[in-house]
């Protein structure tokens, strides 16, 4: 049958690797001093769009939104199996909160046109909001699975899908088109396949401004790709007022890195005597029992 | 009365109106105490009406309440139409979700109709003021939360768009007494909705009891990669039977499969604050500290002497955690 899949993807400061040197004395984050990886419950998105490519045949376009720099996780998503790839990048869309960014993706969406399902990772690590994703489907007024941990169904028309809820899952089904959020949980991402390297290692960005169409369409399939598109607000027909910080309800007030209280640690000797002389110590303070 | 009301959306779990909910209500008065305004919320759902008077008794003034027999489930669009609605009708200052999965599934769509601000997963809220060039918003809500992998902790206010919107974070906010002679006013709305906004269909809903409260435990005993071998995770659980606690984990020893994620201590886990709480073979990164650092008295057991969970325990043991435990284990029995 064939499905037509957009994935969203983007990069991001590796936060779960954190050195000393990552804050600078006033709080604020020194991005240059972290390095920058491919979201990873993103790639969870992309495997689990080319898993259902697998399965029942399509086309997955992926789109980043972020600085130029950005191309790098395009190429990764080349390297992976992706048909194509579209950076979205433009100063007007710098300082985008959740509704600013999903804005943005929004237009791209649509200027991409046809599409069964959109697939996001459930959250980012730099900001863990979760929040694009659903923002995204309401733009589109599409319906929307959140926290996806397994494709179950497919048809021409319709998913079933397993997502995690508190305690426990579900199953849900929806017709398309359809917005999925998709976690870690839902599959082991592929590696770089090594003909795709050598295909694409070298592959640039080119700003383009022809309707998507003309420049998708007529590649036909498995025709290589010679460049990545790159798009602005202007191509994506988007107004610059909801982009970037003037289209953001959110403002930040106060950073403040984290101290955790350095408590006056008691060193306690690994031996019985010492180690009997803290438990009645807890007891005689209530704390055990 | 001030009309800066602050409307808590309810949610059921297993037919009962969810913790954080309440936890929401309690926090929710608080707030409104400060701003001089009322606590509403928003029931949906099919047959709940009887269970709304508990809202009451923790400090609810008035429930807007939507039954139909195809809302009995949770739906993204169904859910988000209705409160879209209802934040329209009514007009709240301040609206609050819980920051679990449907919480976080419906606060978005409903931030993205509205346009209006939304900050996930706060860990604490406060009135205050903002200052946007020469105009000063008095009366805001600050939405604090933790951002950039535990390592930040961001305010975040949206003073140009009402109301302002927050999830937050389940098991913070503290749940205050009943009192029993208050009562709430249940106010019966029709939704809008059409057949065609019911676009999902929840085919099957598997929900366990949690098989573990971490949240309620005066004592946790947590296990991390430093205890993943099953002598020393036998020891882990011996312990925390032992002194009357409950099993905890960080997030990589519940990722390798040991336990089960209700377990998880930490950002993306469960947050803690137990009277005890015994790190054993936790290295302490910022995610687990963020969930555990609040506890009264910590424990530190690790075979390195550098982790950095030393930092914030108020006993640590350097070494082998199979010399530590058992000795712990017995001390404790001798004295009984």
């Amino acid at each position: 049958m064939g499905l037509n899949m957009i994935v969203t993807v983007k990069q991001v400061p590796d936060t779960h690797d954190v050195a000393s040197d990552a804050m600078k004395p006033d709080g604020t984050v020194n991005r240059a001093a972290l390095p920058t990886i491919f979201n990873p419950e993103d790639l969870n998105a992309l495997e689990e769009a080319l898993k259902i490519k697998d399965r029942v045949g399509g086309k997955i376009t992926v789109i980043t939104m972020g600085p130029p720099k950005a191309v790098d996780v395009l190429r990764d998503c080349l390297f992976r199996g992706a048909d194509d790839v579209v950076l979205i990048s433009d100063r007007k869309f710098a300082g985008a909160d959740t509704l600013a960014t999903s804005y943005a993706l929004k237009c791209a969406v649509e200027k991409i046109g046809k599409y069964d399902i959109v697939l996001c990772g459930r959250q980012a690590i730099d900001g863990d909001t979760a929040q694009v994703g659903p923002q995204l489907a309401e733009k589109l007024g599409i319906n929307q699975i959140t926290c996806v941990t397994a494709v179950k169904e497919l048809s021409d028309s319709f998913i079933t899908a397993q997502r995690a809820v508190d305690g426990g899952h579900e199953i849900v089904k929806s017709k398309f088109p359809v917005l999925l959020t998709v976690t870690a949980e839902a599959n082991e991402p592929r590696s770089p396949s090594a003909k795709k390297v050598m295909m694409y290692k070298n592959i640039d960005k080119k700003t383009t401004d022809e309707s998507y169409d003309e420049t998708y369409m007529t590649a036909g399939d498995n025709a290589a790709l010679t460049f990545i598109k790159e798009w602005n607000v202007d191509s994506i027909k988007a107004d610059p007022e909801q982009c970037g910080l003037s289209g953001s309800p959110t403002k930040v007030k106060k950073i403040q890195s984290v101290v955790l209280t350095a408590s006056n640690t008691k060193q306690i000797q690994n031996n019985e005597q010492s180690i009997a002389a803290l438990i009645n110590e807890l007891r005689a303070e209530h704390i055990l029992g | 009365m001030s009309d800066k009301n602050v409307m808590v959306f309810i949610e059921y779990n297993n037919g009962k109106i969810a913790d954080v909910s309440l936890e929401l209500i309690c926090e929710a008065k608080k707030l409104a105490s400060k701003l001089g305004s009322a606590v509403t919320a928003v029931a949906i759902g099919d047959k709940i009406a009887t269970s709304l008077p508990l809202l009451g008794y923790h400090g609810c003034s008035k429930v807007f309440l939507y039954e139909d027999k195809r809302l009995a489930n949770f739906t993204s669009v169904p859910y988000a139409k209705i409160v879209v609605e209802t934040i329209k009708k009514y007009n709240p200052y301040i609206v609050l979700f819980g920051a679990t999965t449907n919480g976080r599934d419906v606060a978005p769509r409903v931030a993205s109709e509205l346009k209006c601000g939304l900050t996930a997963d706060c860990t604490d809220l406060q009135i205050g003021e903002h200052d946007i060039k020469d105009k000063v918003y008095k009366d805001i809500l600050l939405q604090i939360r933790p951002a950039f992998g535990g390592n930040i902790i961001a305010t975040i206010v949206s003073p140009e768009s009402i109301p302002s919107m927050a999830t937050v974070r389940e098991g913070v906010m503290k749940i205050s007494p009943p009192n029993m002679e208050l009562t709430i006013e249940i106010v019966k709305e029709e939704h809008q909705l059409s057949a065609d906004d019911f676009m999902s269909e929840v085919l099957e809903i598997v929900r366990k009891e949690r098989s573990v409260n971490l949240k309620g435990a005066a004592i946790v005993v947590s296990a991390g990669m430093g205890a993943a071998d099953e002598d020393s995770f036998a020891l882990v659980k011996e312990l925390a039977k032992t002194v009357g606690g409950v099993v905890g984990a960080s997030r990589p020893f519940v990722d390798s499969g040991r336990l089960e994620r209700d377990h998880q201590v930490g950002q993306t886990g469960t947050t803690v604050r137990p009277n005890l709480y015994i790190a054993c073979g936790i290295s302490g990164q910022i995610q687990h500290r963020a969930g555990m650092a609040e506890s009264k008295r910590i424990i530190a057991i690790n075979s390195d002497p550098n982790a950095p969970i030393f930092g914030i325990a108020h006993y640590g043991i350097v070494g082998d955690i199979k010399e530590i435990i058992p000795r712990m284990i017995k001390a404790y029995k001798n004295k009984l």
